[in-house]
């Protein structure tokens, strides 16, 4: 990466959203994930650089896949990683959430990681404790690492981001990752495509820089990367659309539909899918095309990566 | 009783329009006397007010709580006190006891709550209501959704001659929003609801109570849309007013920003261009109130994720300055911008005051329109400091508030 004179090459205390971060540091986290996919790979995946350093994953949503994710990434780096998960926490006991962020804050921590299903609510537990925090996903407001492991899969794919055109698909207004990909594409210099039927398309959405469709086919003709995202099922009940199967029918991406992107279209999905609503199996299963697999091994390089640049200052500090 | 002389002062009466410079003797719990050169009475006190302005207290028609501090601070003689109380106003001796709870310090004006437990459905007893003081019948933090019950509340007050306060948010449009529809709302991820779910409200209320044949006051419009029907309305004759809130003539929703929840505001902040609007409706008269919408929150209601705090700003203390900073950037006179907070409520509600006259109530504010200051949420004179205006810098510090003759502050 080429800096600025004198500049640190990520110098941010917190990691809560793209919005805002400057290209190299993005490039900059891009690059040293790369570095932790191949340790990945090995038999032997342990590195102890955060051994002795205690990291939180505090999940006031439920997750699976993600706080899976950050707890292996946690472990491989050595750290002892702690969940709280949102069932057990004291939050259903009526304690506020900023002082249950003063208990872990208490047990001093060195990193923590957290999911909330309230925008704002992961930056305002960072304002109150004192190490790094990690925004795994807070409300429809931003969900960062997925948007740094969507990048770095498409990089490895593609060769590159500048100049692509990405097709972000499905339920836009509900989505944190997609706001999180908007700024983080855009940012680096790929063409973005809001991909929605009206009622699940946010207001003033082209003033991320990025274009509008309200139709399916135009939307991915085309495309170097489709990426879809999860229809959640409660969405019937709002009427925002119909029922799955008609959605399934204007949205979801099938083999026939994606003919019409460009030749080597990647497909993407953050997961977990719903197979016959948003995504075809024929097409989620292509290895030719897919990335899908490939995106939850990438969330694991870059999550090491963030925890391990977040963690740096105070590792340093401590030696 | 004694008596006070205030000398030298600039004489401001929003009721008549009218400035002019001289004295002023309260005696009696009234004004006694206005003019040049008036003698002081044995043992009274003696004010200099070296030109500043002297002005009937302040009417604050729109408040969520009675907060006399807060009132007193900001220069408040008198306020109308919204319905959404715990409990809420829906029974006479309720509105009794609201009565009496500013006392002596603070003139509670209370509106009765159009239905019972503002459940939107079955009307209160607003007749007994009205008889226990209630100044007009208010639906509340949030409109009436069925358009049958608002009819007949309508025509009921109609028939007793009682001014309806709307709150104009569709509610089925609103469901689940905290934010208005935009760019700012889509960056944050906050769930958010049109603009014209105000105008839509105002259009049906306006329509009923033409129906109705009924006094209609929209509460806070806060919209360009919502001012144009108002507007038209006014022009065609319709007995409606409207009245609005510093934050919607001086703030848009990117203050938000930052998931700020103590600019969490119901309803939400809009666009500049509403914002705009609001500003040219306060200066052509389409909205004639302005109120402060005092709604004092604990750091337990704002120190939440944004969208779990609850909505409302704490006002009362910082009405005058903010109002203030309309006239010091041109778009009112001080006597427009006084009639907003006092001879127009007046007017609008049957309230005494409003007006510098021999006789009426001694009711009196002197205040400097110049004296700088900074509003700091921690400092702020109430029961809680939840303003979005927090390190802003205003001019217009109260010198001398009189209530009944009494000195306050």
């Amino acid at each position: 990466v080429k800096l600025p004179a004198g500049a640190h090459p990520f110098p941010h205390r917190h990691l809560l959203a793209i919005e805002g971060l400057q290209p190299w540091e993005i490039t900059y986290l891009l690059d040293q994930a790369e570095g932790w996919v191949d340790a990945g790979r090995r038999a032997r995946k342990h590195d102890g650089r955060l051994a002795g350093l205690t990291q939180i994953n505090a999940f006031f949503e439920n997750s699976t896949r993600t706080l899976l994710s950050f707890e292996i990434a946690g472990k491989r780096l050595g750290a002892d990683v702690v969940n709280l998960a949102a069932g057990a926490s004291s939050l259903k006991k009526g304690e506020t959430l900023l002082d249950t962020a003063l208990t872990l804050n208490a047990m001093r921590p060195d990193v923590i990681v957290i999911r909330h299903d309230s925008s704002g609510a992961v930056g305002l537990i960072a304002e109150k404790v004192d190490c790094p925090v990690l925004n795994a996903g807070d409300g429809r407001h931003e969900h960062p690492t997925q948007a740094l492991l969507d990048a770095l899969t498409i990089r490895r794919r593609k060769g590159r981001i500048e100049g692509l055109t990405v097709a972000i698909c499905g339920d836009i207004l509900h989505s944190r990752v997609a706001r999180s990909n908007f700024h983080l594409l855009t940012a680096l210099g790929a063409q973005v495509r809001a991909v929605a039927p009206p009622t699940l398309m946010p207001a003033a959405v082209e003033r991320f820089g990025v274009k509008a469709y309200t139709d399916m086919a135009a939307g991915i003709e085309g495309a170097d990367v489709v990426m879809m995202l999860r229809l959640q099922l409660e969405r019937m009940d709002g009427a925002y659309v119909p029922s799955t199967r008609e959605y399934f029918r204007t949205f979801g991406l099938t083999r026939a539909r994606l003919a019409a992107a460009g030749p080597d279209v990647l497909v993407m999905h953050p997961g977990p899918m719903n197979r016959g609503v948003e995504i075809e199996s024929a097409v989620a299963d292509d290895i030719q095309r897919s990335a899908i697999t490939e995106q939850v091994e990438m969330g694991v390089a870059v999550r090491m990566a963030c925890l391990d640049i977040l963690t740096r200052a105070r590792r340093e500090q401590g030696e | 009783m004694s008596a006070t002389l205030i000398r030298n002062a600039r004489l401001i009466d929003p009721a008549a329009g009218t400035e002019a410079t001289g004295d002023l003797l309260v005696a009696d719990r009234v004004i006694a006397a206005i003019g040049h050169g008036l003698a002081a009475p044995a043992q009274a006190d003696i004010i200099e007010a070296n030109g500043q302005i002297l002005c009937p207290g302040l009417i604050d028609a729109g408040v969520f709580a009675t907060d006399v501090e807060a009132a007193v601070a900001g220069g408040i003689t008198g306020v109308v006190l919204m319905p959404d109380q715990a409990p809420p106003l829906d029974d006479p001796a309720l509105v009794e006891r609201a009565e009496r709870l500013g006392k002596p310090r603070l003139w509670v004006h209370p509106l009765a709550a159009a239905t019972r437990g503002l459940n939107g459905r079955e009307l209160a007893e607003i007749a007994l209501m009205k008889e226990a003081g209630a100044v007009g019948v208010a639906t509340g933090r949030a409109a009436i959704a069925d358009s049958q019950v608002m009819l007949r509340l309508l025509r009921y007050a109609a028939g007793l001659g009682m001014v309806v306060v709307s709150h104009a948010e569709c509610p089925f449009l609103t469901a689940g929003a905290v934010a208005t529809e935009g760019e700012t709302a889509t960056r944050l991820g906050l769930a958010a609801a049109p603009a014209a779910a105000e105008a839509l409200q105002i259009a049906r209320d306006l329509r009923l109570a033409r129906e109705a044949g009924a006094a209609l006051h929209v509460a806070c419009v806060s919209t360009a849309e919502g001012v144009d029907l108002i507007r038209r309305a006014r022009a065609a004759g319709q007995d409606v007013t409207a009245g609005t809130a510093p934050a919607y003539a001086l703030l848009s929703d990117n203050a938000i920003t930052g998931y700020r929840s103590f600019a969490r505001l119901s309803p939400p902040l809009r666009s500049d261009d509403d914002r705009a609007a609001i500003r040219a409706a306060l200066a052509d008269g389409t909205i004639s109130i302005l109120a402060s919408r005092h709604d004092p929150r604990t750091q337990e209601d704002k120190r939440l994720p944004f969208a779990d705090a609850a909505p409302g700003a704490a006002g009362s203390a910082t009405l005058l300055a903010l109002g203030m900073a309309l006239v010091h950037d041109g778009l009112l006179g001080l006597p427009a911008l006084l009639a907003l907070m006092s001879s127009a409520p007046a007017a609008r509600f049957g309230l005494a005051g409003g007006a510098l006259a021999p006789g009426a109530p001694a009711d009196l504010l002197l205040f400097d329109p110049d004296a700088p200051w900074r509003i700091a949420s921690d400092t702020l004179p109430g029961r809680a400091g939840n303003t979005p205006f927090d390190g802003l810098p205003v001019q217009g510090r109260v010198r001398l508030l009189l209530k009944g003759g009494d000195r306050l502050a």
